[in-house]
This record gives structure tokens, sequence and C-alpha cells, in this order.
């Protein structure tokens, strides 16, 4: 494979060419902020939170969308590129609800992270803030759209993994909206509830419905396991907190799925503890069943 | 499968479903068939309803029920008169090229589209299409093998396969996907009749004398019988005692009046189950079940990959299935002791060449797929390179078998079953998630057959077939032919089982799920209101 060689940070990092600066700069460790960006999903360079400074480029190119070239010098946190980062950070924030220390996603959200990493407290910008509706009319998922910062990747995780095609982007400028086709609850689309969007939401805009208040991101144990479902095998992590199960996680590395998983594999765990379980022996008796002693 | 599942979107150029609704039965699958097809790979359906990949494939074949060999014969009668067939391949690695090749002759294009109902224009261009493809994958499931004649139809996909050397190499091969989580790794660790673990057979000495040793017992040298004999066998009083764990054959089983008659006539039945099933009803003794979350073990998928299932919670009932097992055992006179399923794994692995290089400590670091054989092998993504298990590739020609039963007068309907999205067998409807979004059968029945019944969905019906009835509610939907209805059997208030037919594959034991007839009966107004 043909390789180019640039400089990121002062470091010489020699990658494919082809590859972007962002994934040249992972190469060697260097993690620049994203939230559109998404691994497995179609490059979209929207957010604009991996802008980076280019020597010889007046504008702060998107690393996610920038391919390398030889020769390239690259700073990835310099006065300016910090500076465009908490102003977008900002104008995030500024229409947020901020809940922070409710919100479920918390200590798995990228964008808490990130004003974190740049001490984004709260925004200078000041403005109308949406008052969407919470749609939790279906069983499994929480769609909080308030807390959405149009990333794109629900959007894109629905058409490219599952190829539901069931999210795109409605309405104009502040009232635009990643949601379903005519903008109804999930429950009257046509999702088939495979739980991608969730997966990939940076945010807390989509959680799953059966860990809502149940434990803190970071209280979670996570048991590696495969799906005891169909034979396509897939692997998740069960999410444990205090000796039970409160839902399943996607596992990137899984070998056969990544983070795809089915309704199944990812909603219908919760057989476990159904109450109709059979928890000891019984014995026949008279055509009853029976304790056994 | 003889290719692994990635191969779908990382290498193959055509993908050839038969008999298989991939986005329900094996979603994941699914999604990476409709991924391929995006990118530009080609994709042909054959099934008898409109499946969604429908919507993604270059050509549907709407083919009637029970006719998968006609049509497959005729794909490769068209290859050959086309000679569109690999030579090369036919002749270095296969034999018995001329039996098959008299067999299809009989199959010409016109006969085949009367058989099948498919256009003739159509099986030209699937048939060259398939041939002169470099990389093409076909895949199937129980749309092909849940029929009388389901092993050969199985052998005439690979007679098809062979033919056009579409074997051997990623991006090509057979697929069958395996149903349940681990009916692959129940059948690799020997729970059939006639083999014990990786697939070595009972009936061959040296192999039955190695087993004797290892556990210090002498085996019997017969094959056992296979499920549906073991009704029978009740049936008749021979068979006394079952052990059942974790299956459900009153509600999955085909015919399931004939096997609650044959539970109730059995001396003793010890059934480990999580849930007071259907089956369990039957029994004299229940043992608690610990679910795939209160376990140390493996599942083994349908492309042979070997994979950690973990404990992550006590068990519920107490302890883990095997340690269940081994009681048992101890209890009847065989003591067993294991301290962990690893323990048993390696036992296993020892006396199982294919798996022998297979342990926990290397499952740790990731999966593999079987045929493993020592510690540095590195498993087998795909079978057959080079070579084949038997040598050289057998052609086993076939002709068209008629389903066992067709609809008549008495019984218009085609009945054909399969599964849902939402529901695996007979665990799901536990999940209150899913029990929520799909409560009951709904089944399918095309709007013409409707508007002349008087039917709309949502509506209860009695189906009747010649063993038996349930109720079910009906959803009017082009998804099926005219003159097919088309149900699950997820549900125990709708056990559609109870229709289904007794007809079996000779060879494999398999039920005939996909095709019986039934008439359908209007319930009066009050059972609707
Ligand atoms: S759950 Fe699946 S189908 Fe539904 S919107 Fe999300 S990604 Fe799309
Ligand atoms: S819901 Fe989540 S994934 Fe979708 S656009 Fe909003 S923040 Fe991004
Ligand atoms: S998540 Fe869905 S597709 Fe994957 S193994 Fe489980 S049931 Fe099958």
């Amino acid at each position: 494979m043909q390789r180019v060689k640039l400089t990121i940070n002062g470091k010489e990092v020699e990658a494919p060419v082809g590859s972007t600066i962002l994934e040249a700069a992972e190469m060697i460790g260097v993690d620049i902020p994203r939230l559109c960006y998404d691994p497995d999903l179609s490059p979209m360079g929207a957010c604009r939170l991996c802008v980076v400074e280019v020597k010889g480029n007046r504008l702060l190119p998107a690393a996610c969308v920038t391919p390398v070239t030889e020769g390239m010098v690259v700073e990835t946190e310099s006065p300016s590129v910090v500076e465009a980062r908490k102003t977008i950070l900002e104008l995030l924030v500024a229409n947020h609800p901020l809940d922070c220390m409710t919100c479920d996603k918390m200590g798995d959200c990228k964008l808490a992270e990130y004003c974190y990493r740049y001490n984004v407290k709260d925004s200078p910008f000041t403005g109308e803030k949406h008052h969407y509706a919470i749609d939790d009319s279906n069983p499994f998922i929480i769609r909080d759209l308030n807390k959405c910062i149009l990333c794109g990747a629900c959007v894109r995780a629905c058409e490219e993994m599952t190829g539901q095609d069931n999210l795109s982007y409605l309405y104009r400028g502040f009232h635009r909206k990643a949601t379903t086709a005519g903008d109804v609850p999930y429950i009257e689309s046509d999702c088939v509830f495979c739980g991608q969007c969730v997966a990939v939401c940076p945010t807390g805009a989509l959680t799953e419905k059966s860990m809502a208040g149940q434990a803190r991101r970071w209280e979670m144990e996570k048991v590696r396991t495969t799906c005891p479902f169909c034979g396509t095998g897939c692997n998740f992590d069960l999410a444990v907190k205090d000796g039970r199960i409160i839902g399943v996680l996607s596992a990137e590395d899984a070998p056969v799925n990544g983070r795809m998983l089915c309704v199944k594999g990812r909603f219908a765990w919760d057989f476990i503890y159904n109450e109709k379980r059979l928890t000891t022996p019984l014995i026949k008796k008279d055509g009853q069943f029976v304790e056994a002693t | 499968m003889t290719n692994p599942i990635n191969e779908i979107t990382e290498e193959a150029e055509l993908l050839f479903l038969i008999g298989t609704n991939a986005t329900e039965a094996h979603p994941v699958i699914g999604y990476k068939m409709r991924q391929a097809a995006r990118r530009g790979a080609k994709m042909i359906v054959c099934d008898p309803r409109r499946i969604d990949l429908v919507d993604e494939a270059d050509y549907w074949l709407q083919i009637k029920p029970g006719t998968d060999i006609p049509l497959l014969n005729g794909l490769m009668h068209i290859i050959i008169k086309e000679g569109l067939e690999d030579k090369e391949f036919i002749a270095e690695r296969t034999e018995n090229y001329e039996a098959l090749k008299e067999t299809v002759e009989r199959y010409t294009p016109e006969y085949v589209s009367e058989l099948t109902g498919v256009p003739v224009e159509d099986l030209y261009a699937v048939a060259r299409l398939y041939a002169t493809t470099d990389k093409a994958m076909i895949f199937y499931t129980l749309g092909i093998t849940e029929h009388i004649c389901g092993t050969r139809n199985v052998m005439s996909i690979a007679n098809l396969a062979m033919l056009t050397g579409h074997l051997g190499r990623p991006g090509t091969g057979v697929c069958p996907m395996r149903g349940q989580n681990n009916v692959q790794g129940a059948c690799d660790m020997g729970a059939l009749p006639n083999v014990y673990p990786g697939y070595q057979a009972v009936t061959n000495d040296e192999i039955r004398e190695k087993f004797e040793k290892a556990w210090g017992v002498s085996l019997s040298p017969k094959v056992g019988l296979k499920i549906p004999e073991m009704f029978d066998a009740a049936h008749e009083g021979k068979v006394k005692a079952m052990y059942i764990l974790g299956e459900n054959p009153v509600l999955t089983d085909p015919n399931a009046n004939h096997v609650r008659a044959a539970l109730e006539k059995l001396e003793f039945l010890v059934v480990q189950e999580l849930f007071l099933t259907e089956t369990a009803e039957y029994a004299d003794v229940i043992l608690p079940a610990a679910s795939f979350a209160e376990c140390d073990g493996t599942f083994t998928n349908t492309e042979r990959r070997v994979q950690r299932v973990r404990k992550a919670i006590e068990p519920i009932p107490g302890q883990a299935n095997w340690q269940t097992i081994c009681q048992m055992a101890t209890r009847v006179g065989f003591p067993m002791h294991y301290e962990h399923p690893s323990e048993i794994w390696d036992e296993m692995a020892s006396l199982t060449p294919s798996m022998a290089g297979i342990n926990y400590n290397r499952l740790e670091k990731g999966s593999l797929q079987w045929p493993c054989t020592t510690d540095d092998h590195p498993g087998t993504p795909y079978l057959h390179k080079g070579k084949f298990t038997r040598g050289l590739g057998l052609f086993q020609p076939a002709d068209h078998v008629p389903p066992a039963e067709m609809p008549d007068r008495e019984y218009p309907f085609l009945l054909s079953t399969g599964r849902i999205l939402y529901h695996y067998n007979v665990t799901t409807p536990y999940s209150s998630g899913i029990a929520e979004l799909w409560d009951k059968e709904m089944a399918e029945i095309h709007p013409e057959d409707a508007e002349r019944l008087g039917l709309e969905t949502g509506q209860q019906v009695k189906i009747v077939s010649r063993r038996g009835e349930v109720i079910s509610a009906v959803k009017v939907t082009e998804r099926v032919q005219p003159g097919m209805i088309w149900m699950s059997f997820h549900h125990s208030a709708t056990p559609t089982n109870a229709l289904t037919s007794d007809a079996l594959d000779p060879t494999t034991g398999t039920g005939e799920y996909k095709v019986c007839a039934v008439r359908i009966e209007k319930l009066p107004e009050a059972a609707n209101a």
C-alpha cells in the first residue's frame, strides 16, 4: 500500500494514501474530538468539532473528511482550533437541557466529555430552546430529541447498518430534526427496533428504556456474551448492576456483528426475569405439580 | 455454512437466497445481505412469499411451494445447454457428472416454468447470472430443508454450486443458515442419534472404543432414534422414559396432537426448562433451567464459530444446567464431576480431532471456527478448499418430489410456516417488551382470498387441517400468493403445529412444515366482537 508522510503535532506519521487526518492522528494516539464521525458509518463532516490547523491553509478543515497529503503539517490543539471547538460546543449547549446530573447517558456522552475537555460550562449564546415531547411510546427506546445535536449518526445507522431507512432529517433551520417519516413516534413508524440508532447516538437523545434510572454508566459491569436467539452468533455485553441485568450494550469488536444487533438480541433478554420462571424442581402428584422436597 | 458471514459484505458479487427469509430469521445476516446489495452485489431471491429482501433483489423467483428441485434442475439444464458449466472444476473435483446431466436434461425451461410458476426469461437470466459471476454465494434455511424432499433439495443446491465451481474459495459456497443459536454446537457435540462429538460415527468400532476407554463404560454400536421416531416409539410403548432439555416439541414439532399423545404414553418424563411450557405440563418431574445469562459455556454459530457465553448473574434456579445434568448422571449411576464447563470442553476436545485445538484460554482471546486441530491452528473460515471431505464432490441428481399433501377441494389452502422477526421459537413471548409488540399470531392471507371469504385484518378465523384446528387472527397482505396461508408458531394460543403435516424427510426425519393443506372457517360474529 502506498503511504504518505506527514507531521501531526510535531510528530512524523506515515499513513496509507487515502486515509484522513483523523485516522492518521489515531495511528499515533492523538485523539481528535468528534461528534458526527463514527468509524462504522459514512463520513459526514457536519459537526466540525474535529477541525484542525493545516499549515498553509487559512481555513480549519474537518479532520474526518480531509485526506492526508505528503508533507502536510497538522496541529490538532492550536489556539485557533481550541477556540473554534469551544464556539461549536457553546452553540450546541445553548440549546441543550443540561440536565446531566440525571441523564442516563452521563459517563458515555460525547457532548459532556468534550465540554469537560474544553471547559464549556454553559453558553454565552442565548435563544430559543426546543420543547419536544419525549417519545417513550415503545417498549425499548426513549427518544428525547431535546438532547439531540443533529450529528446524524442515527440516520446513517438506520440506513447503512440495518437498511431500514426509517430516519431522515425533517424541517429547516432551528426546527431541523432527525426523525421518522412524518415525525411520528417510533412505534408508529417502520422501526424494527434493532436499536442501532441507540448504539451510535453520542448523547442522551436515544437511550435504552430498560436502563432508565437504573445505574450510571460507570457503575455498570459489562459481561461479554453470545446471543441466545438465532444462529447468527452475535456478541454483545450484558450490562449488570448489583447482580442484576439491566440491558444490552453493543460491542464494537464483536466478530460477526460489530455493533449491529436485532430486536431480539438487544431487547428480548428480559425473559430472564419473567415472573413465570421456574425456580425449584417440581414433581407431579395426583395431576398437580408440587415443589420437590 | 461452507463460508463465513463476513464474506457477504467483503467478498461476494452475487447472493442467491433460496427458501430463507434472512431479515426475520437471521436479522443481522439479513442486514449484511442488504448492505451488500446496496453496494452493488447482485441478489436473487427465490421464495413463494414477498419477503423484505425482495425489495433489494435483482430477481425474485416466486416459486410455488415445494418446487425447488425442478427450479434448480432447470437452472442447471440451461447452464449445461449454454456451456456455462465450470469444466475444469467438474473434471478435477467431482464425480458422477454424467448422471446429473442425464437427469437435468429432462428439465427444460418450459417444463420447469410450468411446475414452478417462474417465467422462462427469468430462468435464463438467473442461470446465466449465477453461472457467470465469479464469486457467488448460495444461502438457504428451513424453506429448503423442511420438506419431505429436504435432503434432495440440499443435494440439488450442492449440485448447482459444484456445476459452476462455486465452492472452496472466498465469496462462494453453500450456506445453510442454522436456526437456533446453538443448534450447530449441539450437533457438533454429538446430540444426534448416530454420532459422537465431531460427527464421529457410533457404528465405527475404533471410534467407539476410544470413547469407551475414555468414559470407562461400554457403549452401544447401534444408531439411536431421531426425534420423530422417538415419539412414534413412545406411542408404541417401546420408549418408556424421556429427558427433554430446553425443547418444547408440543409447540414446535409438526403434528402436535401426535406428540401430545406420545408424551401421554410415557411412563416417566423429565423436563428441564425455564418455564412451565406446554411440554413440561406432561412431565412427572420438572427441573428448573438456568438461562444463557446464568451459565458459562460456548455457543457455536451457523459458520462453525465457537464463542464464549459468560455467566453475568447468579443462576436463578440455584445452579447452572451442566451441574443439574451432572447430578442426574451421578444419581443414575455414572458419577460425573467437573469444576467448570471448560473441563467438559477439554474432555470433549481430547476425543475430537476437529476441535482439538480449541480451548477456553484461546476463546478468551477471540472466537475460533472449527476444524481447528492443533493449539496453533488458526481455525477454518471456509471449507472445501482444494478438496472435499470425501475427496471428490459427488453429484447426486434428484427428481421432483411433490409435497406429501397438496390443497384439494376439502382443504383448498396451502399452509406454509416460518419465523417472524420479533420471536425466536418459544422463549421470546416471555419478554414483556416483545409480547407488547407482537402478542398474537397473524395468519397471512392474500387480499383476493380475503375478499372472497369476506375477511379483514384482525378478524379471527378457524383454520382446519386433517390433523387439527387452531383459532388465529388474519392479516391481509400481498406478501403471500393467492391460495396460500402463512403462519408462525410462536404463540401457545395458536399452536400452528397442530395443523402441520407429519410427513417426514426419510433421511433426516425433518418434518414437512412448509407445505400442508388447510381450510379456513369463519367464526360466528360473536367470536370477533
Ligand atoms: S431502532 Fe433500528 S429501525 Fe428503528 S429507527 Fe433505530 S436504527 Fe432505525
Ligand atoms: S438522536 Fe442522537 S444520533 Fe441522532 S442526530 Fe441526534 S444526537 Fe445524533
Ligand atoms: S442479535 Fe438477532 S441476529 Fe444477532 S444472534 Fe441474536 S437474534 Fe440473531
